[in-house]
């Protein structure tokens, strides 16, 4: 259990103990230098080396070489590289944005959150890296409006850093200029979803645009536009500054550097793990986090945020790296690197009644498979859930989902019947148990006594 | 009571709303921020200061109306002082957010998304807060709070139903 004071500042687990070289902290600093949120300690730190290097020792297409050298992909879900990303930029002239994805909402996900609050001017030095490489002058960090805290961190970081010419025009005396805005969201998973982002800052409903043209060709205001996690752009000013072979050095042959992998549910201390790419599962789980809480047993894990398949607690899938390819080859992905962790008392049909419930109260309603499909789910679940469950709504769920999954609009309608159908690759059992005995095979819920459409 | 017809943006709203407009390449960017602006100053956002942020920022009433029933953080409606939102996705759930929210609805005799009589706390839930390893977390109006125990939680309630400013406003 954490000791954690739950009205004061420091939020996150402590540090763990020194010595180890794992823990190197380096997006995670903050956790080892008090006050890095201001700027005069972020610059004693050696921020903003990284901007200047790039600004005095580079041309902007050397910058985006050396991105792409260092192997950096994307965090936010996809796993793009950043630097071929950046490239697609057209070498025209006029307005170009940069797009900071801090909407972070994907359940299991909560690095952006610490990064963030505990270290503004990083991101933001990685923002303006960006805009340089690509020749633009204006970058956005479009950040979830339940993070109000973290605007106010934000805002108060651009403004210092306007304040000592870091941001502005006629940055540090090379003639480059470049703003950052702040732009709070307003509550919609959906906008992470990078059209949508574009839609809702250009003052819209977050709707989803139909693609091509992909924004670094008409992206903001139909302007050529890149759009990067933050996590992602964390990353930049530590490889401008060390260079890129510093960065790939760390991580797996596909999947260079570090990242932080979000580690929550049943595990003794949950939390933000900073560890080189390809960390296996067991080292995450069971040597730094202190293994399954309660002491019991692992049953099943949801790898990479809540849009990735479960995967069976088997060794082959704790020894399993914990990179792009990697979790491909166990049948799931690393998407955004948010590790659940479920423990052997959990009632899967439970579990994934909550998963879907969150893509039906998230559906932006714009297509019909996914607004009317997840509210189908749902409906079917829960009865299931209930104790109400019908023969054949096993193979009902299956159906529904697959007119979801490949006939909507987006990932968003994609990812909805995803823990259904792993589930039942892996549970099939607890599913049968609950339409026959109309309760829980497992959990608390398993000694219930049956009220309601029992077996029928 | 003013009736809903009569309200008005403040000149201080005013003035920020039309820092937003001069802040964007594009007005319509504004409208976003502009109904948080609305929001903090009337607690939801009503109608008729909609249709004067369309006017500052000379667009259609319809396409601020549009943002703000897009939004769930926009209320529609007049809430209590405290909004206290328990995050029910699946990190939380896994560490007993649902106990939290029934002990939440016995406690002030609300039932979920209702406010207390007196005016002072709503009670809601909310989706994942992207605070899952401090799971279950809860937020009061657009704070956060973490590690919430049941007898915190309790805690919690109880300064809130005296409070008169949001007691975990950290800068
Ligand atoms: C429904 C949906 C939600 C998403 N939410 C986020 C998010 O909150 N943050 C994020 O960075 N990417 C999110 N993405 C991925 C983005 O569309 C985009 O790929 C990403 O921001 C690109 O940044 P990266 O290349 O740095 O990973 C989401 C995608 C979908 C389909
Ligand atoms: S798939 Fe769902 S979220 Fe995506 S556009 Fe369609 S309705 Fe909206
Ligand atoms: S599930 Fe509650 S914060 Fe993510």
């Amino acid at each position: 259990m954490s000791v954690i004071n739950y009205k004061s500042n420091q939020i996150f687990p402590p540090p763990p103990p020194s010595g180890d070289p794992t823990y190197q902290y380096i997006l995670l600093k903050h956790r080892v230098v008090p006050g890095l949120r201001k700027l005069a300690v972020y610059q004693k730190e050696g921020g903003y080396e990284g901007l200047k290097k790039a600004l005095n020792d580079y041309q902007p297409g050397q910058v985006i070489d050396l991105v792409k050298q260092s192997g950096l992909r994307g965090r936010g879900g996809a796993g793009f590289p950043a630097g071929t990303k950046w490239s697609f930029i057209p070498k025209v002239g006029g307005a170009k944005y940069v797009c900071c994805n801090a909407d972070e909402s994907e359940p299991g996900t909560f690095s952006n959150h610490e990064l963030i609050e505990n270290n503004p001017h990083q991101l933001i030095e990685g923002i303006l890296i960006t805009c340089y490489a690509i020749g633009s002058e204006l970058g956005f960090i479009y950040i979830r409006g339940e993070f109000a805290r973290g605007a106010r961190v934000l805002e108060e970081a651009v403004k210092e850093a306007r304040a000592a010419g870091l941001v502005g025009k006629n940055i540090l005396g090379t003639g480059f200029n470049c703003e950052v805005i702040v732009h709070r969201g307003a509550g919609a998973y959906i906008c992470g979803e990078e059209s949508a982002l574009l839609e809702s800052l250009e003052g819209k409903r977050g709707f989803p645009r139909l693609r091509p043209p992909f924004p670094a060709i008409a992206g903001l205001y139909a302007r050529p536009t890149v759009i990067n996690n933050s996590e992602t752009l964390c990353n930049v000013p530590h490889i401008l500054r060390h260079g890129p072979e510093w960065y790939a050095n760390y991580g797996t042959e596909k999947t260079k550097g570090f990242r932080l992998y979000c580690l929550s549910g049943h595990v003794e201390r949950p939390g933000n793990y900073e560890l080189p790419c390809g960390t296996t599962f067991r080292k995450l789980i069971y040597d730094l986090a202190g293994g399954v809480w309660k002491g019991r047993k692992l049953k099943a894990l949801i790898p990479g945020g809540s849009s990735t398949p479960f995967l069976a607690a088997t060794d082959e899938v704790l020894d399993t790296p914990m990179d792009f390819e990697g979790i491909a080859a166990r049948g799931s992905m690393q998407g955004s690197a948010g590790v659940i962790v479920f423990d052997d008392q959990t009632c899967i049909v439970g579990a994934v009644l909550r998963l879907v419930e969150f893509y039906k109260d998230e559906s932006c309603g714009k297509c019909t498979p996914c607004r009317e499909g997840t509210q189908w789910l749902v409906q079917i679940l829960h009865r299931l859930e209930h104790g109400e469950g019908r023969p054949g709504d096993l193979e009902l769920l299956l159906n529904v989902g697959s007119n979801i999954a490949g006939k909507s609009f987006c990932l968003l309608g994609d990812s909805a019947p995803v823990p259904i159908e792993s589930a039942l690759k892996l549970f099939r059992e607890e599913f049968e148990y609950h339409i026959h005995q109309g309760r829980c095979m497992v959990g608390p819920g398993a000694n219930r006594p049956v009220t309601i459409g029992a077996a029928h | 009571m003013v009736e809903e017809s009569n309200l008005k943006l403040t000149g201080e709203s005013r003035q920020k709303i039309v820092a937003l407009k001069q802040l964007y390449p594009s007005p319509r960017s504004a409208v976003l921020p502009a109904l948080h602006v609305v929001q903090e100053q009337f607690g939801y956002v009503p109608v008729p200061p909609m249709a004067e942020v369309a006017d500052i920022l000379e667009i259609l009433h319809g396409e601020v109306e549009q943002v703000a029933t897009f939004y769930r953080m926009y209320h529609q409606q007049p809430v209590g002082k405290f909004v206290v939102k328990v995050c029910d996705s699946i990190s939380c759930y896994l560490r007993g957010s649902d106990e939290l929210l029934a002990q939440g609805q016995q406690k002030l005799g609300v039932k979920c998304g209702g406010t207390t009589p007196d005016g002072q706390i709503t009670l809601d839930k909310i989706e994942c807060l992207a605070a899952c390893g401090n799971a279950p977390c809860i937020q009061v109006n657009d704070e956060f709070i973490y590690d919430v125990t049941p007898a915190q939680f309790d805690a919690v309630l109880d300064e809130l139903k005296r409070a008169k400013k949001n007691p975990y406003f950290v800068p």
